[in-house]
């Protein structure tokens, strides 16, 4: 027990501490993409992960709760605490909506249908002048505070905001991988027919997989809203984003509780040395970085970074 | 009187131009353990997959203590007590050989304690008390059997279809196989049947339902069935000569 709370309590007190050793405004937007990266991560992995259904349309969601939560803020001065909430219910309900044909379908057909869903949502917003088609939503710079979850002066309220819903996605994910559920999930994801046979109702399951999956992605939509004052359909509904979460699953190792965090970490971090040397020139090289990833995954190792520690972990086991 | 547990009339499933089924009918007491024997493709799994819930039958009855359930989904026909395992082994490879167990236990208890201590019952049952631990990848093919049936009396049936469980084995593990369906049967669970394995089914099953192209041809005592003249030749093959011009 101590020696798997060890590891966790020295990260979740490097995580808290972290912003007092690296006080630099670029580096701490880094480390909150990677916060925020990895709060999605952690979301999909409960669909994409332990469930198995490959989501390719996961923006849809993300967008979901930036849009929600701002519309309602500019519309109707709703609070975006609670327009975060109302986002998750609004996305959890486009899930179940989407959610029941899609799932009609099996492996990469079921992927690239969730393909066309982001994509659908993605021109539906664009053209939908109430949410102000492709030219976006701004936030108002109002008063700075916790109440409006706006902050002028420092970026810092953001990160331990991305570090709470982080912890929360982590919880969510390791109650649902202990429960009946999380059972269920992994055993629709090896052996459906024999999941059938033993009672368990596989669109019933994947439905609460998604409906999970897609309530925890649009509260980090609106936590990107609030961050950015900002949302229009080419930065938080586009397919390049919903890639971006699957792969930082992908690359950590799905289906396990911290894959996605050790995911995100490396991949905002590659992300943001290419944008560093590549400057403005360099412009879709995150693109070209993703591509060879997946590939690399493809080929060496489909069980992620996750896969490569518990090997060195058994061949250490083993060697002892 | 009250009804058998299974009554299965007239079934017929049929896919495009094959007739899997052709109105096969026949019935199961409480407690019996029933041989389902037959050449490849006469039907066998077929009947299995329309009473489990996997297809639904093109037309025909299928009674579940007197109640209609032909069409049913499989996740309702487990709820109703009917169990099955697969002809090819469907074990859940990313778990553990109790995790395996525990999803089956999972339909009659959703907390994961009570869940738990059901699963290390059904695995000492089948004897795998000892791979409870072990990733389920890692077991022998007789093993795989085995926790696929563990994991089916997790679920608590009435019924438990078993397709082929002692292909494959040695003759040893055959009659490991044989004690361990007699155990199921003394736990009060009737049993179906399919075999290819006669030493291990002529002395096991009470009755033998023998189909040969989707129809039924015999039904039963082992004894008897086996001395049917319709059995051998569906078995052999009709005399050359006898058939000849």
């Amino acid at each position: 027990m101590i020696r798997r709370l060890l590891p966790l309590a020295t990260a979740a007190l490097f995580a808290l501490a972290l912003p007092l050793l690296v006080s630099r405004p670029d580096a701490q937007n880094t480390a909150i993409l990677m916060l925020m990266t990895a709060q999605l991560g952690v979301a999909w992995n409960i669909l994409g992960g332990y469930a198995g259904q490959v989501s390719l349309g996961h923006a849809a969601f993300f967008g979901c709760g930036g849009y929600v939560s701002t519309f309602l803020f500019l519309q109707h001065g709703v609070s975006p605490w609670l327009g975060m909430i109302a986002g998750a219910l609004a996305a959890a309900a486009l899930s179940l909506v989407v959610g029941w044909p899609c799932f009609r379908l099996r492996g990469h057909y079921f992927a690239m249908a969730t393909i066309a869903v982001g994509e659908i949502v993605q021109a539906l917003v664009t053209n939908w002048e109430a949410l102000g088609g492709a030219v976006g939503l701004s936030l108002p710079v109002t008063e700075s505070g916790w109440r409006g979850m706006v902050f002028n002066q420092s970026k810092l309220p953001y990160y331990y905001l991305a570090l709470g819903l982080l912890a929360l996605s982590l919880l969510v994910n390791h109650g649902v991988a202990r429960s009946y559920l999380g059972y269920y999930f992994r055993a629709i994801k090896d052996e459906p027919d024999a999941a059938r046979s033993l009672g368990i109702g596989l669109t019933r399951y994947k439905l609460a997989a998604i409906a999970l999956s897609s309530a925890l992605t649009a509260a980090g939509g609106t936590l990107y809203a609030q961050k950015e004052l900002f949302i229009d359909p080419g930065s938080v509904l586009a397919t390049g984003l919903s890639i971006k979460i699957s792969l930082a699953a992908i690359l950590g190792g799905v289906g396990t509780l911290f894959g996605p965090v050790v995911g995100a970490v490396v991949l905002t971090a590659i992300e943001e040395a290419s944008r560093r040397w590549f400057g403005g020139s360099g412009r879709g090289t995150d693109l070209v970085v993703y591509g060879l990833l997946i590939v690399g995954i493809a080929v060496f190792r489909p069980e992620g970074i996750a896969g490569l520690v518990r090997r060195a972990r058994s061949r250490a086991g083993a060697a002892a | 009187m009250s009804a058998p547990l299974l009554e299965v009339r007239d079934l017929t499933k049929r896919f495009g131009g094959l007739l899997a089924n052709d109105s096969v009918s026949f019935s199961l007491e409480a407690g019996e353990i029933l041989g389902l024997i037959g050449p490849n493709g006469a039907g066998k799994t077929t009947l299995f997959n329309s009473v489990a819930g996997f297809f639904a039958p093109t037309s025909g009855s299928i009674l579940l203590d007197g109640t209609q359930v032909a069409g049913l989904a499989p996740e309702r026909m487990a709820a109703r007590g009917v169990a099955r395992t697969f002809q090819i082994v469907r074990i859940f490879r990313s778990m553990t050989v109790l995790e395996n167990a525990m999803v089956g236990a999972m339909l009659r208890s959703k907390a994961r304690s009570a869940a738990e201590s059901a699963a290390r019952e059904v695995l000492a049952f089948a004897g795998l008390a000892a791979r409870a631990g072990d990733p389920a990848s890692i077991l022998t093919v007789a093993e795989q059997k085995r926790l696929e049936i563990a994991r089916a009396l997790a679920a608590g049936p009435r019924l438990l279809l078993l397709d082929e469980t002692m292909a494959g084995l040695t003759p040893g593990e055959v009659q490991e196989a044989v004690g361990l369906v007699r155990r199921i049967r003394a736990r009060g669970i009737t049993c179906v049947i399919i075999e290819h394995v006669m030493e291990g089914v002529m002395p096991l099953v009470d009755r033998l339902l023998v189909l040969e192209n989707g129809r039924k041809i015999a039904d039963g005592a082992p004894a008897a069935v086996a001395a049917d003249p319709a059995v051998i030749s569906a078995y052999l093959g009709e005399d050359v000569d006898a058939a000849g011009p």
